[in-house]
């Protein structure tokens, strides 16, 4: 049987400071979750997604952090949500960036950021969420994969690389922790309007049967749901919000 | 959360009580049974290992707890990683 969310819990939502990541942090608030907004150097962003759920009557705390710091990053934002909030049982996996380039002409530096960023932080930030989620026997986790990675975009080897291997870590971990009432699963945005595909082409819409870019809200209502006690059953799936992208 | 002092027998009462909320009925959980025995894998001994570290700062490593087969062989190893 599937519980429902305990009182107090807490969501986790990092890269908050603004587009995607800022709008899943609104929606989780909206449905009653606190929620720590994480942010690596845009405090002031950070502030303003705070402030807005807090206007809407919402709890919410900026908590500051590069998820791809090996060092113990992930330790210090549960430990400063779970004295400040309350216990992390929702996880979303957001922060991610990119640095495009041919493969050919790709550095290590440029693959290795993106992995260290989008795929290894994302796995120790699960790793360190498991703990108090298990204990509870409820937990949330959603990675924000991307339709890149299922299928190809050229120039993005190294981001396609991470997002495909947040697909299959999503499923696997999502086996081995579903019986403790924890689902882990992925949403995959198409072409969204966010700072991050500000320079994309308008011919890149003959690619979307939908005909425009998506919008941060629309990724975050897939989030919403998939943290919610109703999709208590639906656990390793991925689901794609990208107007028919991947169809 | 103030930590537990290791004793032999509290060790095996926290163990007792945390495999028991795995499944196995309270007196199948003796020294002698084997986690084949109780249907108690590898998630639950990953469980097991955080409530010990939680009650007592004892940090079990996940090489360590793969080698274990019984409840006793449990309790050993935690009051053995403390001493």
């Amino acid at each position: 049987m599937s519980k429902t969310r305990p009182e107090g819990a807490t969501a986790l939502v990092t890269g908050a400071s603004k587009g995607i990541g800022a709008a899943i942090a609104l929606a989780l608030a909206e449905d009653g979750w606190s929620v720590g907004v994480n942010y690596r150097s845009d405090r002031e962003g950070a502030e303003r997604t705070v402030k807005a759920i807090e206007e809407a009557g919402g709890r919410a705390l900026a908590v500051g952090g590069d998820v791809s710091d090996a060092n113990g990053v992930a330790d210090e934002l549960f430990g400063s949500l779970e004295s400040e909030l309350g216990p992390v049982l929702a996880l979303v996996n957001n922060a991610g960036i990119t640095a495009d380039g041919l493969a050919i002409q790709m550095g290590d530096d440029d693959w290795n950021r993106v992995i260290d960023t989008n795929l290894t932080a994302a796995f120790r930030m699960t790793r360190r969420a498991m703990r108090p989620m298990i204990k509870a026997r409820y937990g949330r986790i959603v990675n924000i994969a991307s339709v890149v990675g299922p299928r190809a975009n050229a120039g993005q080897a190294n981001y396609a690389a991470a997002k495909a291997g947040l697909i299959g870590m999503t499923k696997t971990v999502a086996a081995e922790v579903a019986r403790r009432g924890v689902t882990v699963n992925a949403v995959a945005p198409g072409f969204i309007a966010t700072d991050m595909t500000e320079e994309l082409p308008d011919a890149i819409l003959d690619a979307v049967p939908a005909k425009r870019v998506g919008t941060p809200e629309e990724v975050a209502a897939a989030v919403r749901f998939l943290a919610s006690d109703a999709a208590a059953y639906v656990t390793g799936s991925t689901l794609f919000v990208d107007g028919g992208m991947s169809a | 959360m103030a930590e537990k002092t290791i004793t032999p027998e509290a060790v095996e009462t926290t163990v007792r009580e945390a495999l028991a909320q795995f499944g196995p009925e309270p007196e199948e959980i003796t020294l002698d049974a084997t986690f084949e025995q109780l249907d108690v894998d590898s998630l639950d001994l990953a469980e097991l290992s955080q409530i010990i570290e939680d009650e007592y700062g004892v940090k079990l490593k996940g090489e360590d707890v793969g080698k274990i087969k019984t409840v006793g062989d449990a309790v050993d190893l935690v009051v053995n990683r403390a001493g």
